[in-house]
């Protein structure tokens, strides 16, 4: 079985839709006087998401991945646009009307053990769901099922009584895995979910997630920082930049022929563990640091750090620009660069 | 005997009294370092990496003792007073830590922080201290270097605090600077800068440099020879070919074997060390790496493999070494 083939898009509707997203964080201004300034933490996003797809989202600490992820499970209210789940559009839409919906969209977390419950035991943390959603259980169907889960993620079903401290950073990221897939959602978003973690446990929990993606038919939006890890485990990637999306593209062709030049900088920028092809590849160092989210750069927000800007850069806002099937990009120049 | 490492050490451990019982946490440590050298210190988080540098700086928490011997050209430094070491710490040696803010006053000025070492060391005047400061920060390359140096440490982005303390470490020309995770916490973008940095300082000064990371990119990059830790030990020691492209010890192998990789297109699903790391409270009799080894040998869960030398500065703790 080919696990790493994209599945077939073409057979399915997207499961999800997100159309024009916006996240604005209205930040107090100083004096008394002055007005809020947003914080456009996230700024216009479009996607669309397949039934057993992973799509990747990455870019540098601040660029609003995070708040991306909440805001497609409305655990953030956008400031605008539309996410459409399985067709319909779920921004601001009543608490009755989501709770319902919850069961299907499920998170996990970068901090493993900070996220779980410090006085629950971690069947109760796992039951948790269930208890919320499928009241109508019993409790030895619960704990029958909680008991599989545990044994599915690589949990000794007798640790069912045991508290999060007793467990490893790994052990505790299964628990936040059984916990999330114990509803046998249809999407999860990770934020984050191995940067806390030993390399050598990294592997076991990224292939725990690839098995059950194609166990259960599962999408997932993979949050990361690492675009080792994620050339991996995504089909496709989203490169994030203050709030703004500088490509979106099959993950075969942004590895392989990066378009834009953020993206093209953060690749080049991923040390590989090979000394003779680390010390001899080509780099491309970016010079300068984020600018503040606050005063994003006028016309296209890369320009302050981008090797090619021109004047045009500062004036106008790049389109994103399908440049091939599978692959947008967000540049002025992306034909002559 | 004569050599020219500038720091060797002997023997090395160190222990934790805890409510709990004792913690191993270095055990029996030997390398040495040499002018212009980069030394690269891999290994599973607990497995002892910063540990030995605290213990060599005299930094360790109040729990802990340190036994063997450290020495500083042909100077034992081991549990010297905190009057004598101050003559070393942060002049002649100095370490960048993993977490920037365990080390910059919060409430000082940047200016504060980095003069007065150098009026008490090296008897500067605080003009002249001054200057010497924001020459570091412009080497460093933070902009505006004249006017940040009054900057308090919050006012900095990460990656600008990484480089307050890369220029801190270097102010008196330190001929060893240990790295601890310099770059765990920063971007990729910045920490490609800050490696860039590392890479020149060491040619302009010839600084004897450790860098203790957990990112085998990194390594591969930077380093000339390689220490890998597992449980509190050495398990293998080479140059960084030896290690990346004929390492010996399994765990070394499985490391590197579990590194996802940016320019590989993938397989169907990665490779992963089985099971966790050791508990250093309790390891097992025998080798700390059985429970996860996939060459695991009878004599392996009875008795501990001891680090062997096999010629060119390389060793490896594997009874596999012994050709059985
Ligand atoms: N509740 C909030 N109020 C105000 N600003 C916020 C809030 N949450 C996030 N931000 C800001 O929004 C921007 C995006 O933050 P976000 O946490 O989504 O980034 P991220 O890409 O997940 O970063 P990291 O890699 O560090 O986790 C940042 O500038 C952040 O400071
Ligand atoms: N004050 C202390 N008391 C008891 N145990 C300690 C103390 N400080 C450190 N330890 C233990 O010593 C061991 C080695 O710690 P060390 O900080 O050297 O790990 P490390 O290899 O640097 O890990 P990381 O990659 O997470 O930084 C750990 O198991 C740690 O829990
Ligand atoms: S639009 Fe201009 S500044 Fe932006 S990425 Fe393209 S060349 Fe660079
Ligand atoms: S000594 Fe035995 S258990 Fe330890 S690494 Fe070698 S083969 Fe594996
Ligand atoms: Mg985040
Ligand atoms: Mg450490």
């Amino acid at each position: 079985m080919t696990a790493m083939t994209a599945p077939d898009k073409r057979d399915n509707a997207p499961i999800l839709s997100v159309r024009d997203l916006k996240v604005h964080f209205p930040i107090p201004g100083k004096g008394p006087f002055a007005k809020d300034r947003p914080l456009k933490a996230v700024d216009g996003v479009n996607f669309d998401l397949f039934p057993g797809e992973t799509l990747g989202v990455v870019g540098e600490s601040g660029c609003g991945k995070s708040t991306l992820g909440r805001a497609i499970l409305q655990l953030i209210a956008p400031s605008g646009g539309q996410v459409a789940w399985l067709g319909k559009d779920i921004v601001g839409i009543p608490h009755r009307d989501m709770q319902p919906l919850r069961r299907d969209l499920q998170i996990i977390f970068q901090d493993p053990l900070a996220s779980l419950n410090p006085r629950m035991t971690i069947g109760e943390i796992i039951a948790e769901p269930l208890v919320t959603h499928k009241p109508e259980l019993g409790k030895d169907e619960i704990k029958t099922r909680v008991k599989r889960m545990m044994a599915r993620v690589g949990l000794l079903p007798q640790m069912i009584n045991r508290y999060p401290h007793e467990f490893s950073g790994g052990q505790c990221q299964r628990i936040g895995i059984a916990r999330a897939m114990i509803l046998e959602p249809k999407l999860i978003v990770c934020d984050e979910p191995v940067s806390a973690l030993d390399v050598s446990i990294q592997a076991q929990i990224v292939n725990l997630l690839q098995e059950l993606q194609r166990e259960f038919d599962l999408s997932l939006i993979f949050i990361s920082h690492d675009l080792s890890i994620v050339r991996h485990i995504c089909h496709r990637i989203m490169v994030l930049y203050l709030g703004n999306v500088m490509e979106l593209a099959d993950r075969d062709s942004i590895y392989a022929a990066p378009r834009h030049p953020y993206t093209k900088a953060l690749i080049s920028a991923v040390p590989i563990p090979d000394p003779e092809i680390e010390r001899n590849k080509e780099r491309i160092v970016l010079t300068g640091d984020l600018p503040s989210p606050l005063s994003p750069p006028s016309g296209c927000v890369f320009r302050t750090r981008c090797p090619f800007a021109q004047e045009k850069c500062a004036t106008d806002v790049p389109t994103i620009d399908r440049v091939s099937e599978t692959q947008e990009v967000a540049c002025h120049f992306h034909d002559s660069i | 005997m004569t050599t020219n490492h500038i720091l060797t050490v002997e023997n090395l451990s160190t222990r934790f009294q805890t409510p709990d019982g004792e913690v191993e946490a270095v055990n029996n440590v030997n390398f040495h370092i040499d002018p212009g050298e980069t030394l690269g210190v891999v290994g599973e988080s607990g497995s002892g990496k910063t540990q030995i540098f605290l213990s060599l700086m005299g930094l360790l928490a109040k729990n802990g003792t340190s036994t063997g011997s450290v020495r500083y050209k042909d100077k034992e430094i081991l549990n010297l007073r905190s009057r004598d070491l101050n003559k070393i710490r942060g002049v002649s040696m100095s370490m960048i830590f993993q977490d920037p803010m365990t080390s910059l006053n919060p409430f000082l000025k940047i200016s504060r922080q980095m003069t007065e070492v150098l009026v008490e060391h090296r008897g500067m005047s605080e003009a002249d201290a001054l200057k010497r400061a924001i020459a570091m920060l412009d080497r460093v390359g933070i902009p505006g270097a004249a006017q940040r140096v009054h900057m308090y440490p919050h006012e900095f982005s990460g990656g600008m605090r990484q480089r307050v303390m890369i220029a801190m470490a270097l102010l008196c020309d330190p001929e060893v600077l240990i790295a601890d995770e310099p770059t765990t916490a920063l971007d990729v973008t910045v920490q490609a800068q800050i490696l860039d940095l590392l890479r020149d300082l060491q040619k302009d000064f010839n600084t004897a440099t450790v860098m203790i990371t957990h990112d085998l990119g990194v390594v591969a990059g930077l380093c000339d020879r390689v220490m890998v830790m597992y449980g509190g030990r050495v398990v293998e020691t080479g140059t960084v070919r030896d290690i990346f492209y004929d390492s010996h010890h399994p765990y070394t192998e499985g490391l590197l074997k579990s590194m996802p990789r940016i320019d590989r297109a993938n397989e169907d699903s990665m490779f992963a060390i089985p099971g966790q790391p050791p508990n250093l409270q309790n390891l097992p009799t025998g080798c700390a790496y059985q429970e996860r080894c996939g060459y695991v040998m009878d004599r392996c869960c009875v008795e501990r493999p001891l680090l062997k030398g096999f010629g060119d500065g390389r060793a490896s703790a594997c009874f596999r070494e012994d050709g059985q």
